[in-house]
């Protein structure tokens, strides 16, 4: 008998318990509207952070202390502190793509104005610090040059924090604590407008690196870092490579050792952080894949039933001439066809979800085409594997045993 | 008697059934041939192994020992697909309960068989449309099979049964769940077949009203043929 045969019989059985069949695909529509609605929201997730990244400018690189592969003389990254005033100086008279820097001391610190408290992150900046950042001054002013090298105790404040000490008023020229030590605010910076998600860049304070130095961190001769704006975002690449010469002159590290800094550029940190996504996409859609998998089992529940209650036609078929290899096909056959058309209306069912998340919820929601081909390939092998148990035992069957089955 | 129109050559079979502890002896050695063009009817009480033997006869079961020739190609020692096989092309089955599938069409009834050997799709609705109409049933191919009388059900069996030209049909009690008058006419059907497509005919029946259409009678007792009516062997 032809497959093409196998197939037609196996749609005319199908067709004769439309209920039977739908309730069965059920659990594959399920678990494959689950696997891709939940993908996507991960591919989303993914999306949006590195759109985030991008938007805040395709020119910027950070230079960081070198990562803890050093030779395992210090700990951890974090700890290890070896950029000095002297290397952000450095990098900007000689290199001639890079067009701004600004050393930074960042940390984290209680702030107190009058009876309210808030918790934020303090950078310790350098006066060109908006123009690499491209942050706009809503009232007030930035620091300037002068004002960073005699380490005034000014600070500006970003929109949330405003709202939070000030509720949102003009707050220029009053003194807020930060970590005790009074600072006038002598500026207020205009909102990102990105409520909540992932990192909130307008829940900061920012005040000159010098102040953070001497009087949040309490160490003059280090910076935790160098922001850097290259001349255009096509000499990016040329900047890097610039500031990394320089560095390496400036730490005096022998030809062929490895750099004790690294220098990384925005789209970089996109990535890094879109990874961590990934692991997010991995948890939601392996949790989604269980209940494919619980779909499969239901398959392999229903056709084992429908071989009981089927011995009879079996034994007809078997008498008039099918072979094990037919009624073998035919149950196969059917169990693909049945997880088949679960995984098509399982697409539509992610697809259509992943739209109504994103629609009802601030998530951003992206399917990918290779989630639904992922999970209908996934839908398909549960068909084959669940249904090749039943379709066995149905085709071991006695023929007359399977006649004279009540 | 062996002439060369002989189409079952049955040689000492047997068969034993282990059911736990102990062995049944379904047959113990039933020699006999079937000629082409016969209708053959097996009687005896209940337990004799009359069903053991059509099943074997009808390639479905296989006998313990001995030789069964069916166009003198010894199907006994024949594997499950090859035996299938035989049954697709050359055998026609009827049972007592009819034993159509469920919610189908007369028509997708009849074609079944069709449905597993090499014959064209095209051909198929041809062919098993001829057979409904050798069995009275023009007019009837998409009635459900819920939707007919029990002697319907029967010819639509014996149309699946001769759809594909099967050089034997093989009928266990066809008229043991059907009223004498139906039963009959089902008779009726069998030699009607016998004489025009000269198929050859083996029905086992209770019934000596039923036995009276075939010429030929073995009557079986404790898995042996007991006697022999109309054949002078
Ligand atoms: N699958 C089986 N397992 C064990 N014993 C069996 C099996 N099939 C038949 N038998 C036994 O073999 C013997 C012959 O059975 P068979 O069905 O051939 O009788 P029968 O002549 O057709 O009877 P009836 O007229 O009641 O249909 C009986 O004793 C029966 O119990
Ligand atoms: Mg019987």
């Amino acid at each position: 008998m032809t497959l093409v045969r196998t197939i037609k019989i196996s749609f005319k059985a199908l067709s004769r318990n439309k209920m039977r069949s739908f309730l069965t695909a059920l659990g594959i529509i399920i678990g494959v509207g689950a696997v891709i609605a939940m993908i996507s929201i991960g591919e989303g997730a993914k999306v949006d952070i590195q759109s985030r990244f991008a938007s805040m400018g395709t020119n910027l690189l950070f230079v960081r202390p070198g990562s803890q592969s050093f030779r395992g003389r210090h700990g951890g990254g974090g700890t290890y502190q070896n950029l000095k005033e002297a290397d952000a100086e450095a990098i900007l008279e000689r290199c001639d793509a890079v067009k701004y820097i600004s050393p930074s001391v960042n940390t984290r610190a209680q702030v107190i104005y009058q009876n309210k408290n808030w918790n934020t992150s303090i950078y310790g900046t350098g006066d060109k610090y908006p123009l690499i950042r491209n942050w706009t001054i809503d009232e007030g002013e930035y620091f300037t040059e002068s004002q960073v090298k005699t380490a005034q105790k000014v600070c500006v404040l970003g929109a949330e924090v405003n709202k939070n000490l000030f509720e949102g008023g003009y707050s220029v020229g009053q003194i807020i604590r930060i970590k005790k030590i009074p600072f006038r605010v002598i500026g207020i910076l205009k909102t990102k407008g990105e409520a909540g998600g992932w990192f909130n860049q307008d829940d900061v304070i920012a005040v000159p690196y010098t102040t953070a130095q001497r009087r949040l961190v309490g160490r003059t001769d280090r910076i935790s870092s160098i922001d850097v704006s290259a001349v255009t975002a096509e000499r990016t690449q040329e900047a890097m490579d610039q500031i990394k010469e320089v560095l390496r002159i400036q730490h005096k590290i022998a030809p062929g050792a490895e750099d004790d800094f690294n220098v990384r550029n925005m789209s970089d940190i996109a990535e890094s952080a879109a990874e961590s996504t990934k692991i997010l996409t991995i948890l939601l859609g392996g949790i989604a894949s269980i209940s494919l998998l619980v779909g499969g089992i239901g398959i392999m529940n229903i056709m084992l039933v429908s071989v009981t209650e089927r011995i009879r036609e079996i034994g007809i078929r078997m008498s008039i001439g099918a072979k094990e290899r037919d009624i073998l096909l035919q149950f196969l056959i059917e169990a693909i066809v049945l997880s088949l058309m679960g995984g098509f209306l399982g697409i539509g069912l992610g697809v259509g979800g992943s739209a109504l998340i994103s629609h009802f919820s601030p998530m951003t929601t992206l399917v990918s085409i290779g989630s639904i081909v992922l999970a209908f390939l996934f839908a398909a092998s549960v068909g084959v594997f669940f249904g090749f148990y039943p379709a066995r035992k149905a085709s071991k069957l006695d023929p007359i045993d399977a006649l004279r089955y009540e | 008697m062996d002439n060369n129109n002989t189409l079952i050559q049955l040689e000492d079979l047997t068969k034993i059934y282990q059911v736990g502890e102990t062995e049944v002896k379904a047959l113990n050695g039933v020699s006999y041939n079937i000629h082409q063009g016969d209708i053959l009817a097996i009687m005896g009480p209940s337990g004799s192994g009359k069903s053991t033997l059509m099943n074997i006869i009808g390639c479905l079961d296989k006998p313990t020992s001995g030789r069964y020739l069916l166009d003198g190609k010894e199907v006994s020692t024949y594997n499950k697909n090859q035996l299938a096989e035989i049954r697709n092309k050359k055998i026609g089955f009827v049972f007592q309960n009819f034993n159509l599938l469920a919610r189908t069409t007369t028509l997708e009834n009849t074609e079944l068989p069709l449905l597993y050997s090499d014959i064209s799709s095209k051909k198929t609705k041809e062919y098993a449309m001829k057979a409904l109409e050798l069995v009275g049933l023009q007019g009837r191919e998409m009635h459900k099979t819920n939707q007919i009388s029990g002697g319907e059900k029967q010819r639509v069996a014996i149309a699946r049964a001769l759809v594909n030209n099967p050089s034997l049909i093989l009928a266990d009690e066809p008229t043991g769940n059907l009223d004498t008058k139906t039963g009959d006419e089902i008779m009726d059907v069998f030699v009607d077949l016998n004489k025009k497509q000269g198929i050859t005919v083996i029905l086992v029946t209770h019934d000596q009203e039923v036995a009276r259409i075939a010429q030929k009678k073995i009557f079986l007792r404790d898995g042996l043929i007991e006697r022999l009516n109309g054949d002078r062997q």
